[in-house]
């Protein structure tokens, strides 16, 4: 198994580390070419703008969009943003899942924080129960799943922070930033 | 459990997703719709550019309020603002406003010659600027969750930024190599706190993220200062101060995503028009150069 990781900006480094851990085969993957011979990709946290746009200029948009109507694709923060068919604001979005976006959804950087989830698919899949200890920065929320896309976890409030639409995985927050391998471990499942 | 804000986790969170992108200074609203356009990944909201408080001179404080509201309602990526070191005030206004980092900078006029902002006491997480080593490690001390090599601000000219990165990388390739027992020494003679002096030591890298800032002007500085293995970039004036600033904002920003290939940097780094103009470092008297300060 190969295991991409999007590469044009953001915290990809940090992904490579969760999947070096968990023995995984791993490229960074910043043109077409780099995606020929994955099994799934990951799309990490950044800033969606910019990762948008380099994907239309390196001409990787389409290329992508081919990818995850086939291979898994997951998604982080800027990457859930991406993955979207909703953003509610004019920037390349690729539109594989069923899920409408709000950036910046908690506000500004002074109110990013830390908060314990409880993810029943994720402690099935991983047979553990333990709450999930979720890292969210300047995070989007999900506000809306339709269509083949699920709700996987939400906030104490009912606000939605992951979705799920068969292969393909978004989450608003960071598991590449805790010590946490059970998320990767998860999206693994789905890479067939 | 409740939400937790403010943690060392979600501060240095912030800088983790800045890497591998460029951050530009700008002085408008418009300037930073055009940053963000050509993929920037924050701005710094600012009055004048380094280039500009050279040449005007005076004392350089924050910027207004009202300027820096602007340039956050102008754009969705985060906004940063640079406070005086040692300024502790202009950092609680600087949070008050609500801006994304505040960066304790040596661009402005130092406020206090001896201290610096002790930054763990804000929820807003702080970039500090270094020379070496030390500096870095005494400034995550005081709580900065990001740090940027200095270089020589408003410049254009790169061999500060240069010095600056291969003293932190060199120094991090000696204590990674050196027997256990002279750990605590090299605390000592760089000044730095020996906890983080085993941390970095550890991890084979600084504990929080590091930017390369000072005299970048071109495509090809940015993808230098990658290549030498720092995580991204700050451009000041050398967007701005150019004949077509989106051109060449556009043109950094595929640079620094690219830096190993010198293919797509040969074609990014054509037809950019006119350079800032520059100033070279070397016969500049020292009295002017503004490295120097931070404790």
């Amino acid at each position: 198994m190969k295991i991409g990781v999007l590469a044009l900006q953001g915290d990809f480094a940090e992904h490579i580390v969760m999947l070096d851990r968990l023995g995984v085969e791993t490229a960074e993957v910043r043109l077409p070419e780099h995606l020929d011979d994955l099994d799934g990709l990951i799309i990490p946290g950044g800033e969606s703008t910019t990762i948008g746009k380099l994907s239309v200029d390196f001409g990787l948009f389409e290329p992508l969009r081919d990818f995850g109507r086939a291979r898994a694709i997951w998604g982080t923060c800027a990457g859930a943003i991406f993955l979207s068919k909703d953003a509610r604001r004019d920037q390349p979005l690729l539109g594989l899942m069923d899920i409408t976006v709000e950036r910046n959804a908690f506000g500004r950087q002074v109110d990013s924080f830390e908060a314990d989830l409880d993810i029943e698919p994720l402690e099935l899949a991983t047979k553990t129960d333990a709450p999930y200890h979720a890292v969210f920065i300047r995070a989007p929320i999900i506000e809306s799943v339709s269509g083949e896309a699920k709700v996987l976890s939400v906030l104490p409030d009912g606000r939605i922070v992951a979705a799920q639409q068969g292969h393909l995985l978004a989450t608003s927050f960071h598991p590449e930033l805790t010590g946490d391998t059970r998320f990767h471990e998860y999206f693994l499942s789905l890479v067939k | 459990m409740e939400q937790q804000t403010g943690t060392f986790a979600v501060k240095k969170g912030l800088a983790q997703m800045l890497k591998g992108g460029v951050i530009m200074d700008v002085v408008t609203p418009e300037h930073a719709k055009i940053a963000e356009e050509a993929g920037a990944c924050a701005v710094m909201a600012l009055e004048r550019v380094p280039a500009d408080i050279r040449a005007e001179g005076g004392v350089a404080r924050m910027s207004a309020p009202e300027l820096i509201l602007k340039i956050m309602d102008a754009v969705s990526i985060p906004v940063m603002a640079k406070a005086r070191i040692g300024h502790f005030v202009e950092a609680q206004i600087l949070e008050a406003l609500g801006v994304d980092y505040i960066d304790e900078s040596e661009v402005l006029t130092p406020a206090d010659v001896e201290h610096h902002i002790y930054k763990h006491d804000f929820k807003v997480p702080f970039v500090c600027g270094c020379r070496n080593l030390g500096e870095a490690l005494r400034r995550i001390g005081e709580g900065a969750a990001m740090i940027r090599t200095k270089g020589e601000a408003g410049t254009g000219d790169v061999v500060e930024a240069v010095r600056h990165a291969r003293t932190v990388l060199d120094e991090i390739r000696r204590l990674q190599n050196m027997p256990e027992e002279e750990v605590m020494h090299f605390a000592k003679e760089i000044g730095a706190p020996y906890e983080l002096v085993k941390e970095t030591r550890e991890l084979g890298r600084m504990p929080v993220v590091n930017f390369a800032a000072g005299g970048i002007a071109t495509p090809a500085d940015a993808a230098l200062m990658m290549q030498l293995g720092v995580d991204g970039v700050f451009v000041g004036s050398g967007i701005f101060k150019s004949g077509d600033p989106a051109k060449r904002a556009a043109a950094i920003v595929k640079a620094t995503t690219h830096y190993s290939d010198p293919a797509i940097l040969a074609e990014v780094s054509k037809d950019l028009g006119e350079p800032m103009v520059g100033r070279n470092v070397s016969t500049m008297p020292e009295v002017e150069k503004i490295a120097g300060r931070g404790w």
